[in-house]
């Protein structure tokens, strides 16, 4: 059994069945990086360039150790210092990479659709790292297997997103994903990064935080970027976290054993206490370490295995 | 030369006429237009035209199309966009005013006028702009521009943010007693927004126009056209809001029109789900819910008419992520069709009221001597088979570009015939 797409472009559109599939080869890559010599000649022969039209730091190193681990020549583009800055297309920037037999292309891009549009031109597997406010469906992926790990029923659980959800890519890729496993989402943020029409997600929409995270099994706090200010979306970051940073006195709202989750990089102090952040239900540094399992299991199952 | 139309059904809504008819036309002119009795002699014509089974009707009057000539003519051309408008049954078009340089002063409108005589397949009315540069601040010469030939005025492409500025144009335009068209869009709301906000938007993760952003336009031009008694014309309006804002100004008796683009009654938000760039245009493809107010209004005579809103654009400009590909698409080969297919089929309107909807209801609101078969008037004809079912190709089109969302679609109703001052400017092989 694979995948049935030759691309990873989101959640959306794989069912529940290949989220297991991807859950649970993840599991077996796990162990690697547990290993003295973290190196598997799986990948041998393959080629995976990393097209970054955005600065990433987790993501980008996530993928290019996952398939170092894996063996394959891992190549990393990023825009500054491409031809993206003499105004070449992404269409023709996809071509000319294509004339090097690349087997997977990993590309971010601020566009929606970045992903599709490069998967409709190129032959070879492309995997979204975050398109727009769209998708980020790797993320997802970490995150349903960090949770699993300690909840390994992932049906009937209950998620609190709390945060930006109108510009967030990690919050879209988590809804469906928890979705499709039977998992029960709301978000929780101020009225003005709520997207309006947020209901028709299938989500519940809190605007008490206090409310939002009570009785939940999960609290997933997102970054609050500080140029929405500027846009107008909330006054100030001393507001924002006054009226929803997660500290140790909201988390009392909670149920103890509630686990915290950020897909990070975190702003201490704003959206997140650093008592919280550093506590003892904190799976923040589990979704890093996770994610490099993640893509190697991507990697592998669409670039490896028998199907190749 | 003489062309005899014979058998066809007449369909002419300017002389409330709908019967099978005979028509002839003689030196570019509607000749005569009569009951054929049976044994009567035949007309002496050069060519005559059997119409047995088809329709015939004045030819269509699109008030907004963007030809891109002088500037862009690697998009399209005068030649070229009234080509296509030929092909879509259209023998007049009027053209918006954002051309490079923009059409703004009365020596651009000279050359569009002239260009138009010599390469045009269809006659053309210029669309001046409303302010110089379509900047915004300042009225362009609207008296040269009328007297060069300009029928209307239009910021078209952008709106005029100014409240103060759309209160002089319609006030001075009253000078000339033409419309002043506006791009209803409010720029602030707007802001980056790329597509419609609503379900899809939020599924997407697009920054979302909502459709207050039409509406609030609007609803404050409508006070300003009551305050000066100006002609106010919405162009490719395509909420609800907005309609019903129009329905209530109609009932209060002002001088207000608006048209609709096929596009905006034939697809919804959900085009945009596999992230063509063709479903991107401004306004933006509505839902449903807006879908159904639109169509209900062409019916009821809130909107006033069909155009097009035919927007060439090269490929590389389409070809790009969704937020930075170009808006709009080209609309003159389908618009009939999917008048037909998506209004006429479905019984929102019946057939004469598509008919006058693209013909005598457009050149009324810019007073055009046209969409009628009145005798003596110029022999502007289109010969349509309503029923037939096609299949749209856009790499036929005889349009430069190929921004097409309609490329492949199964139409009902398709052009035969389109004849232009008495000469034939399209037909159909086969």
């Amino acid at each position: 059994m694979g995948l049935t797409s030759k691309d990873l472009l989101g959640i959306q559109g794989i069912t529940s069945e290949e989220i297991r599939l991807i859950l649970d080869t993840a599991a077996s890559m796990k162990e690697i990086a547990s290993r003295d010599i973290k190196k598997v000649p799986t990948l041998r022969g393959k080629t995976i360039i990393n097209l970054f039209y955005e600065p990433s730091t987790r993501t980008r190193t996530s993928f290019e150790i996952a398939g170092k681990w894996l063996s394959a020549d891992v190549i990393n583009i990023s825009t500054s210092s491409s031809s993206v800055v003499k105004g070449e297309s992404l269409k023709d920037t996809g071509l000319t990479l294509q004339a090097m037999h690349p087997d997977v292309v990993v590309i971010r891009h601020a566009v929606s659709g970045a992903p599709h549009l490069l998967a409709k031109l190129l032959k070879c597997s492309i995997i979204n790292a975050g398109d727009g406010a769209h998708e980020h469906p790797t993320q997802a992926l970490l995150d349903l297997f960090t949770i699993r790990e300690r909840r390994p029923t992932l049906e009937g659980l209950k998620v609190a997103i709390v945060g930006d959800i109108l510009h967030s890519r990690v919050a879209r890729s988590n809804i469906f994903a928890m979705q499709k496993m039977g998992m029960h989402v709301r978000v929780c943020g101020p009225p003005t990064l709520l997207p309006r029409y947020v209901e028709s997600l299938g989500v519940e929409k809190h605007l008490s935080v206090e409310r939002a995270i009570a009785d939940v099994d999960i609290i997933m706090m997102l970054r609050v970027q500080r140029e929405r200010m500027g846009a107008g979306l909330f006054p100030t970051l001393r507001e924002y976290s006054k009226l929803f940073g997660l500290n140790l006195d909201r988390l009392k709202m909670a149920r103890p054993d509630v686990l915290i989750m950020h897909p990070g990089p975190i702003n201490r102090g704003v959206e997140i206490a650093p008592e919280v952040a550093d506590g003892p239900y904190s799976l923040i540094q589990d979704q890093v370490e996770n994610g490099v399992a993640i893509r190697m299991a991507l990697l592998y199952l669409l670039a490896g295995g028998q199907n190749n | 030369m003489r062309i005899w139309i014979k058998g066809g059904r007449v369909i002419d809504p300017a002389n409330k006429r709908d019967a099978v008819l005979d028509v002839l036309i003689e030196d570019g002119k509607i000749a005569r237009v009569w009951a054929a009795q049976p044994g009567a002699p035949a007309p002496a014509a050069d060519r005559v035209l059997d119409a047995t089974g088809q329709v015939v009707c004045p030819g269509f009057v699109d008030l907004h199309v963007h030809l891109r000539e002088p500037g862009r003519e690697d998009m399209e051309t005068i030649a070229t966009g009234t080509r296509a408008a030929a092909r879509g049954g259209f023998t007049t078009v009027c053209c918006m005013a954002n051309t490079n340089p923009v059409n703004d002063n009365q020596s651009v409108t000279d050359f569009i006028v002239d260009r138009a005589r010599r390469d045009g397949a269809v006659h053309v009315y210029p669309i001046g702009a409303i302010t110089k540069g379509l900047k915004g601040e300042e009225l362009a010469e609207i008296g040269e521009l009328v007297g060069a030939g300009c029928v209307a005025v239009s910021d078209d492409g952008k709106p005029v943010m100014n409240a103060e500025l759309m209160r002089r144009a319609l006030e001075y335009t009253t000078l000339f007693n033409i419309p002043v068209i506006q791009h209803a869009e409010d720029e602030h709301l707007t802001g980056k927004g790329v597509m419609h906000e609503g379900r899809v938007s939020t599924e997407l993760g697009f920054k979302g126009i909502p459709a207050a952003s039409e509406a609030v336009i609007v609803a404050r031009d409508l006070l300003l056209a009551e305050l000066t008694g100006g002609r106010y014309h919405v162009a490719h309006v395509s909420t609800a809001e907005a309609v019903e804002l129009v329905r209530d100004a109609k009932r209060k008796g002002l001088n207000i029109t608006c048209e609709v683009a096929p596009h905006h009654f034939a697809l919804t938000d959900e085009a945009v789900y596999n992230f063509d760039t063709n479903a991107k245009m401004s306004p933006p493809l509505r839902s449903s819910r807006h879908l159904a107010v639109v169509k209900a209004a062409v019916q009821d005579g809130t909107i006033d008419c069909i155009a097009t809103d035919h927007a060439p654009h090269v490929i590389q400009d389409k070809e790009v992520e969704f937020d930075y590909a170009a808006n709009g698409i080209i609309g003159l080969e389908t618009a009939f069709g999917l008048t037909i297919t998506s209004l006429v089929e479905p019984e929102v309107l019946t057939l004469p009221q598509a008919v006058a909807r693209l013909t005598a209801d457009p050149a009324r609101i810019f007073r055009l001597p046209k969409g009628t078969l009145s005798g003596g008037a110029d022999a502007d004809v289109t010969i349509v088979d309503p029923s037939r079912e096609w299949t749209y190709d856009v790499r036929q089109s005889a349009s430069k570009a190929r921004n097409s969302p309609f490329h492949g679609w199964k139409l009902r109703g398709q052009v035969l015939c389109t004849i232009v001052s008495g000469k034939i400017a399209w037909e159909l092989q086969g």
